[in-house]
């Protein structure tokens, strides 16, 4: 019996194009102005990234608000080895960062060069691509406050 | 460079590609079916069982769940069974629109196989109808169905409904 298998390469991709809607439109042609925008909702809290609905009413948001930024850490991961698509080419942590003037978090990549610098409730500031196109990459990632490491 | 920020219109499409890169292992009883491919052969596995020819062959016989690995060579030559006229260019796309893929089942087979129907108008496509496998030229030959170029019409009568009625 020929035990010697066949094996190739094979491709699934799907290249989805969506239509953003007005709130999620909104807070990428800010990213792409270097501005980091949330909703209010009815009961005054500020979602960052936007919601189209309010996660505890159901109600439509709200006006826009413009948030800091910098923000808090509140929780992370370390990625050792990113992959290909990862946002950055060299270890980072993926964080949820809340913005001042958020009252929820946002997950992003942070660079911190060394997970030893990551903490819970360390203070982060954004990193913007000099090259904008209202996407979440114009963000280009968070970096420790007051010390971008590189 | 673009334009400065405040003279583009604001965001109104994303681009969300989803992309997953396999590699695909064909086994035992595919990797037969495929080097069968690169000799011009096309070939499956019988049940037996039920008798039924498989193709490719599988390791088991879906109905009967016992051992089908008995190769069984088919013609490649056999009657479309079912059809679509694809009219919608896409990025994957064979041949500029329109075209027509077709599901065939070969003599001596009882599981259709997909491929290309060439070298007729897209209205004249049509269940029954007989066609046989243009193969690629010898150096072109590998253990893939793509060693089979196309299909195009024998010209032979169409085959009854009944001939396919049970493999549809």
């Amino acid at each position: 019996m020929d035990t010697d298998v066949l094996s190739a390469p094979y491709v699934l991709e799907y290249t989805y194009q969506r239509s953003t809607g007005p709130v999620i439109g909104r807070f990428l042609t800010a990213l792409r102005d270097a501005r980091l925008e949330g909703v209010r909702t009815s009961a005054g809290k500020v979602l960052v990234p936007p919601l189209e609905y309010d996660p505890e009413t159901g109600e439509a948001t709200g006006d826009p608000v413009e948030v800091g930024q910098s923000g808090t850490v509140t929780t992370w991961s370390w990625v050792h080895a990113p992959r290909r698509f990862h946002p950055l080419d060299r270890p980072f942590a993926w964080a949820l960062v809340k913005l001042d003037g958020a009252d929820t978090a946002m997950l992003h990549a942070v660079d911190a060069g060394t997970p030893t610098v990551m903490a819970t409730g360390m203070r982060v500031t954004a990193r913007w691509r000099a090259e904008r196109t209202g996407s979440i990459r114009d963000l280009e990632c968070f970096v420790p406050a007051g010390g971008a490491s590189r | 460079m673009s334009a400065p920020p405040d003279e583009r219109p604001p965001v109104t499409v994303l681009q969300a590609p989803v992309r997953l890169d396999y590699t695909v292992t064909a086994g035992h009883h595919l990797s037969t079916y495929l080097r069968a491919l690169a000799d011009r052969k096309i070939v499956g596995g019988r049940c037996p069982e039920c008798h039924k020819v498989y193709l490719p062959a599988r390791g088991a016989c879906p109905t009967c769940g016992v051992p089908a690995d008995a190769p069984v060579e088919v013609a490649d030559q056999g009657t479309v069974t079912t059809f679509c006229v694809i009219r919608i260019p896409f990025d994957a796309a064979p041949f500029p629109p329109p075209y027509v893929a077709v599901a065939i089942l070969l003599d001596g087979a009882d599981m259709p196989i997909f491929h290309l129907v060439r070298g007729i108008e897209p209205d004249a496509a049509r269940m029954g109808m007989r066609v046989r496998a243009v193969w690629v030229p010898d150096d072109q030959l590998g253990p893939t169905l793509a060693s089979i170029r196309w299909f195009e019409a024998t010209g032979e009568p169409d085959a009854p409904f009944e001939a396919i009625a049970s493999h549809l």
